[in-house]
């Protein structure tokens, strides 16, 4: 029985199906509890109380927002080009679903456990961009188009941070397999030492998924809704979707890289017990809470601050932590010897 | 030393931490809003809301037709005909209130001189159509009658104030 599925070509296919449906089911139900999460976390930070009147506590408000856009219409403008217009709310929700692929639940728990699992991460979060400006582009409108520019600079300019960031973590553990970078992770948590590149990775995070402060591409003040203004019923619903899977991935990542994945906090008795996978779980539930948090803290970056913070602090501050935490590497011969 | 203190501060985040110190301090704080259908503030005995005609407590409607409520009122929003009654007492026949002009100002109630027309507490008489909101005499007695008692309650708690 076990040879069927680790042999049969046939076997490996159903086993990676179900392996995918086992990380995409509970995602998607967490992306629901997720809307109504943020709600009632910022209802309450402004003294609110947010939905409660759909089932118990509201449990099943997203369900009913769910059933609310699959009833509408899909619109599609007249001047849209259909297929790219279509294709671009598709490709937002597929790239946020793939990356998940190698994101290690517990110890080997991943669908794909690849040697760049960390290189692969941050390809597939730079291609989201491609949504959101094919979404911009194909609307064929103003606000869109503005948008979509506005997200693709954003997104650019803060990859490269993110990027010394994760070279700066790769350093010191010298592998790129996420589940290595975990397992360095055993006797410090990255947070400590990497503190300053935890905090740039994490506001970097923000920027790349849109969020407040920086969702500027979707600024409701000003240009509407950014880059979906044009879109209606499930295509919207997949991009709504696809923008809160990625924030679960970008608070995954920063579980894995600096707070030691499935790792419970210390590594004796009474945190040992609790399995992995709930660790893992409940690393992203805090790292969303933050999210949410600094959603009803700040208000919204200016286009040219968001600039000036992105290339004129982050980008020089990681570029000389990273050339720090190399030296110190290096002076104290603690690099890491390749496996 | 000025510019030192800023550089700290903007390094260390130290106004966003403080920021985020002071969300986090009013998530766990009391909820202002109410639940409202289920939980409801105290209004106050002044509170302008639906009107409504009062009766005498042997039946008699209250209003004599003096017709000081359509004069005074800014929106002209009440309409009143009057016709002697057989008894020979001045009664309206006819006594509109147009809800959709009317701006609940209290002077129609500030002006009756036998407290029959009233605004009541009630605020919640929002309707599906345009004409419901269109009120006839028999509409605001049946108000009156239905909210008598908060109304009787509510004219004897202002009267030392007036």
């Amino acid at each position: 029985m076990v040879e069927f599925f680790t042999t049969n070509l046939f076997g490996i296919l159903i086993l990676t199906v179900i392996k995918s449906l086992a990380i995409l089911a509970p995602l998607l139900v967490a992306v629901a509890m997720m809307t109504l999460a943020e709600r009632k976390i910022m209802a309450a930070i402004q003294l609110r109380r947010g939905p409660n009147v759909v089932g118990p506590f509201g449990l099943f408000q997203p369900f009913a927002d769910a059933i609310k856009m699959i009833m509408k219409e899909t619109i599609i403008p007249t001047g849209a080009n259909r297929i790219l217009f279509l294709m671009a709310p598709m490709l937002t929700f597929a790239l946020a679903m793939i990356a998940w692929a190698v994101i290690p639940v517990n110890d080997g728990w991943a669908i794909a456990d690849i040697n760049v699992g960390i290189l692969y991460l941050f390809a597939v979060s730079s291609l989201g961009v491609y949504g959101i400006i094919i979404a911009g582009w194909a609307s064929n409108s103003k606000y869109p188009f503005l948008g979509a520019l506005r997200s693709a600079a954003q997104m650019v300019s803060y990859e490269v941070s993110m990027g010394f960031v994760i070279v700066t973590v790769l350093l010191c553990v010298g592998s790129m397999n996420l589940n290595a970078i975990v397992m360095a992770q055993q006797t410090v948590w990255f947070i400590i030492p990497l503190f300053p590149m935890a905090v740039i990775f994490f506001i970097s995070t923000l920027a790349e998924t849109n969020r407040s402060p920086f969702d500027l591409p979707e600024g409701e003040s000003e240009i509407v809704a950014g880059f979906f203004v044009e879109y209606s019923s499930m295509s919207f619903a997949l991009f709504f979707l696809g923008e809160y899977a990625n924030m679960f991935l970008m608070a995954a990542m920063t579980t894995i890289l600096f707070l030691g994945g499935w790792l419970p906090p210390f590594g004796i008795e009474p945190f040992t017990w609790i399995p992995g996978p709930v660790w893992f779980i409940l690393k992203i539930c805090a790292v969303m809470f933050v999210f949410v948090w600094v959603r009803a803290t700040f208000p919204r970056y200016r286009y040219d601050q968001l600039m000036r913070l992105g290339w004129k602090v982050f980008l020089p501050f990681s570029l000389f932590y990273l050339v720090l935490v190399a030296g110190v590497l290096l002076a104290m011969g603690w690099l890491p010897t390749p496996a | 030393m000025a510019f030192l203190d800023r550089a700290a501060r903007s390094m260390l985040l130290s106004e966003l931490v403080s920021g985020m110190a002071l969300t986090l301090k009013y998530f766990f704080k009391k909820k202002a809003t109410i639940n409202y259908p289920y939980e409801r503030q105290a209004l106050s005995p002044r509170f302008r809301g639906e009107h409504g005609l009062r009766r005498y407590p042997n039946g008699e409607e209250r209003c004599i037709a003096c017709k000081l409520c359509e004069a005074v009122c800014p929106a002209q929003a009440i309409t009143i005909e009057a016709e002697p009654r057989e008894d020979g007492s001045r009664r309206t026949t006819r006594y509109d209130i147009d809800m959709t002009k009317c701006i609940y100002c209290g002077l129609c109630e500030e002006a009756c001189p036998v407290d029959a027309i009233v605004e009541g507490p009630n605020l919640e008489f929002a309707t599906e159509t345009r004409e419901e909101l269109l009120y006839n005499k028999a509409k605001l007695l049946e108000n009156g009658d239905r909210w008598e008692p908060a109304l009787a309650a509510r004219l004897q708690q202002d009267a030392p104030y007036r």
